[in-house]
């Protein structure tokens, strides 16, 4: 369970500081599904960074499970990293000179124990669950879009994270592609029981989840209300 | 995982890594020319050095120049024909022999060399100069003016007549036969014959030098005269390179006896038991044996001059720092494309850190590829620093080295000039010796290690420079950096 207290994160912009976040609190369930809106620059992807521990609050705490992200030494939080969370990113973020399994594989290679064969039959498995188990050889740019996002997601899910972050997944995708995308995001949210925190400026996304965080000037307010049919 | 991605990375980016590779490249191959080239002008320094004092001498004992005392006089060779009656227009031949640099040391100098610390052996050889004239004066004839004729009367002018003499001068040196395994004729190889016997300590047997003897038509079996004595040629020696060290070789007692230099040496020939403390052996002598000057490798090294001295100053001056300057640039630019190609992936690097990668295994994956980059590098630079060893030696230019007598360097070859007061004439020819040396460049393993290192350490500095950045992005930076 994600646990944010008071969380600030504040920025120098040249003599002057900006509040991209303003004493967030807010609260996510274990296996719960939160969509954050918001305008350009409202601290949207702030807000992201600071649940993925990719960056630490200028005041406040984040707590995972028990553990504050705020406070904890790098060494470990790249350990959370690597064991519960994973991303998926709005421009893929592929690395273009591996195949689409081993670009799965990367996110196997921080955890410890794990052959190479184990990984790569892992991959193997992950990418076949996202509809790519053909083409486990080809390189992300002998893939479309909707393609390399769902390697995206198999390289996030294949570590089984106990959360998944993702920022505008489908921000650089087309409408049919769009929804591709999210039929398989939810397929597998529902199967395998994740936190699951989507940012996007996609209001038809948006209205296909029932926890809505908006977020403005830094200030987060979170709305529940009734799904639309996918 | 490690090795598949760097192989891939350096695929997407060989171009700047092959820019990378070419500089390091460039760099590592004139390191190994410069000290291929450098090795080859110790070789052809070591090659001159051992043409004067063979081989196994770490260092020679003469006596020290001492300036002429008052009222001495200047020591020169003379000659005395006397005038013949007329009608006898016999030949006269003269020939002296006299010992090099007209300075000499006691035989038992050899003996005490050799107990000094650190010596592991001493030999005794003399270095004598035989000139030989010959030919006949022919008496000129009185003529009488008309008129003026007849028996008793004075007066008239001598027509005619003159001199036609013939000067041969060559070096002898006397060995000591009994220990061959150092002094001049080490540097020789016995091509036809045999060398001394050891029990040949007082025979009258001469080994020639196989230029001298080809020269004056000479050879094994016959006989060559030296100041009316006469000594059977036993066998032809030919110098390993550059000039013999002398035209004739004698046991040392036949060259006393002809040099009338009973129990003198011209030089001691000292081997140092160890080679890293020659200098110490040096000092050890000069200190306890008063009256000598002792002469090392080095010393006589710094004596060398001509073309070969000349490309020893640059490869080792020019070359050197030419090589370190562009090794440096190679470096800095290496580090710095390496560093700018972390800058084109900081997306890349953000996103595996963003997936749990330390910040290490970035570092060293970045490193991985640098150090790669560096080993392609050396590589090229092996082969090209090899290739252009091989040019050198294939061309082997000629090197000339003049050996100037400045430093006092004894030795068989004849460097000494004449003592106290300067004997001129032919003394002064032997002097200054002009040798011509083939240039090689000899790669050794120590220099393929060298540039092994180089590249490796060219690559380190890249992957540290590249290394570096990576380690320090963060990855909330780097993701938000693209966006």
């Amino acid at each position: 369970m994600y646990q944010l207290s008071g969380v600030t994160k504040r920025y120098r912009r040249g003599k002057d500081s900006v509040n991209a976040l303003d004493g967030v609190d807010l609260t996510i369930e274990d296996g719960g599904r939160l969509v954050i809106q918001g305008p350009t620059g409202g601290g949207k992807s702030t807000l992201l960074q600071m649940l993925g521990g990719l960056d630490r609050p200028s005041e406040g705490s984040v707590v995972l499970d028990g553990t504050d992200l705020a406070t904890l030494p790098e060494a470990r939080l790249t350990r959370v990293r690597a064991e519960k969370i994973g991303f998926v990113f709005q421009s893929f973020n592929l690395i273009p000179t591996l195949t689409a399994q081993e670009n799965v594989e990367t996110a196997l290679v921080p955890l410890p124990g794990l052959k190479a064969r184990e990984r790569r039959e892992r991959a193997g498995e992950a990418l076949a669950a996202v509809g790519l188990g053909e083409r486990l050889r080809h390189l992300p740019g002998e893939l479309s879009g909707g393609q390399q996002q769902r390697v995206a997601i198999a390289r996030a899910l294949v570590k089984r994270p106990a959360v998944l972050l993702a920022d505008e997944p489908t921000g650089n995708l087309d409408e049919s592609m769009r929804d591709e995308i999210m039929e398989v995001l939810e397929a597998l949210w529902e199967e395998h029981a994740f936190t699951f925190v989507m940012v996007t400026h996609d209001s038809a996304l948006a209205r296909r989840t029932r926890r809505i965080a908006t977020i403005r000037k830094g200030r987060v307010t979170v709305k529940e209300r009734a799904v639309d049919a996918a | 995982m490690f090795f598949t991605y760097l192989r891939r990375e350096l695929r997407r980016r060989r171009k700047a890594a092959l820019v990378v590779a070419s500089g390091l490249a460039l760099g590592i191959a004139l390191v190994i020319v410069v000290n291929s080239v450098s090795s080859g002008m110790n070789r052809a320094q070591d090659e001159v050095l051992e043409s004067l004092y063979g081989l196994g001498t770490d260092m020679t004992v003469t006596k020290a120049a001492e300036p002429p005392g008052e009222g001495e006089t200047v020591r020169r060779p003379r000659f005395r024909f006397d005038a013949k009656d007329e009608g006898d227009d016999a030949e006269q031949s003269s020939d002296i022999v006299m010992v090099q640099g007209f300075e000499t040391l006691a035989s038992s100098t050899v003996t005490e060399v050799a107990k000094q610390d650190g010596v592991a052996g001493a030999v005794g050889g003399l270095s004598v100069n035989v000139m030989k004239v010959d030919g006949e004066f022919k008496r000129g004839a009185v003529q009488q003016k008309p008129g003026q004729g007849g028996p008793g009367a004075g007066g008239g002018a001598v027509r005619g007549g003159g001199a036609d003499f013939d000067v041969d001068s060559y070096t002898a040196y006397g060995t000591d036969v009994a220990h061959q395994e150092l002094g001049p004729l080490t540097s020789s190889t016995i091509t036809s014959g045999r060398t001394f016997k050891k029990s040949e300590t007082d025979a009258r047997v001469a080994v020639l030098d196989s230029a001298y003897a080809k020269e004056k038509n000479l050879g094994p079996g016959k006989k060559l005269t030296i100041s009316g004595t006469d000594f059977e040629i036993i066998g032809l020696a030919t110098a390993d390179s550059g000039d013999a060290a002398a035209d004739v070789y004698l046991p040392l007692a036949q060259a006393q006896k002809l040099a009338d230099a009973k129990d003198k040496v011209t030089t001691v020939y000292v081997q140092a038991t160890d080679s890293q403390k020659i200098d110490g052996v040096k000092e050890t002598i000069q200190k306890n044996i008063s009256g000598t000057t002792v002469t090392t490798s080095a010393d006589l090294a710094e004596t060398v001059s001509g073309s070969l001295s000349t490309a020893s100053d640059l490869a080792s001056g020019v070359g050197k720092w030419l090589s370190v300057l562009v090794l440096a640039a190679a470096f800095l630019v290496a580090g710095l494309l390496t560093s700018a190609a972390v800058s084109r992936r900081v997306r890349e690097f953000g996103t595996l850190k963003a997936l749990g990668w330390r910040s290490g295994r970035v570092t060293r994956q970045v490193a991985g590829e640098a150090l790669v980059n560096g080993l392609v590098g050396g590589a090229l630079g092996i082969a090209l620093g090899l290739a252009g060893a091989w040019l050198i030696t294939t061309f082997s230019p000629t090197l000339t080295a003049q050996l100037g007598g400045g430093a006092g360097a004894g030795g068989g070859g004849g460097l000494r000039v004449a003592g106290p007061g300067g004997g001129g004439g032919p003394l002064r020819d032997s002097a200054h010796r002009a040798l011509d040396i083939a240039l090689t460049a000899p790669v050794s393993l120590t220099t393929i290690g060298l540039a092994v290192t180089l590249a490796v350490t060219g690559g380190l500095v890249a992957g540290g420079f590249g290394g570096w950045r990576a380690s320090r992005l963060r990855p909330a930076d780097a993701l938000r950096r693209v966006e």
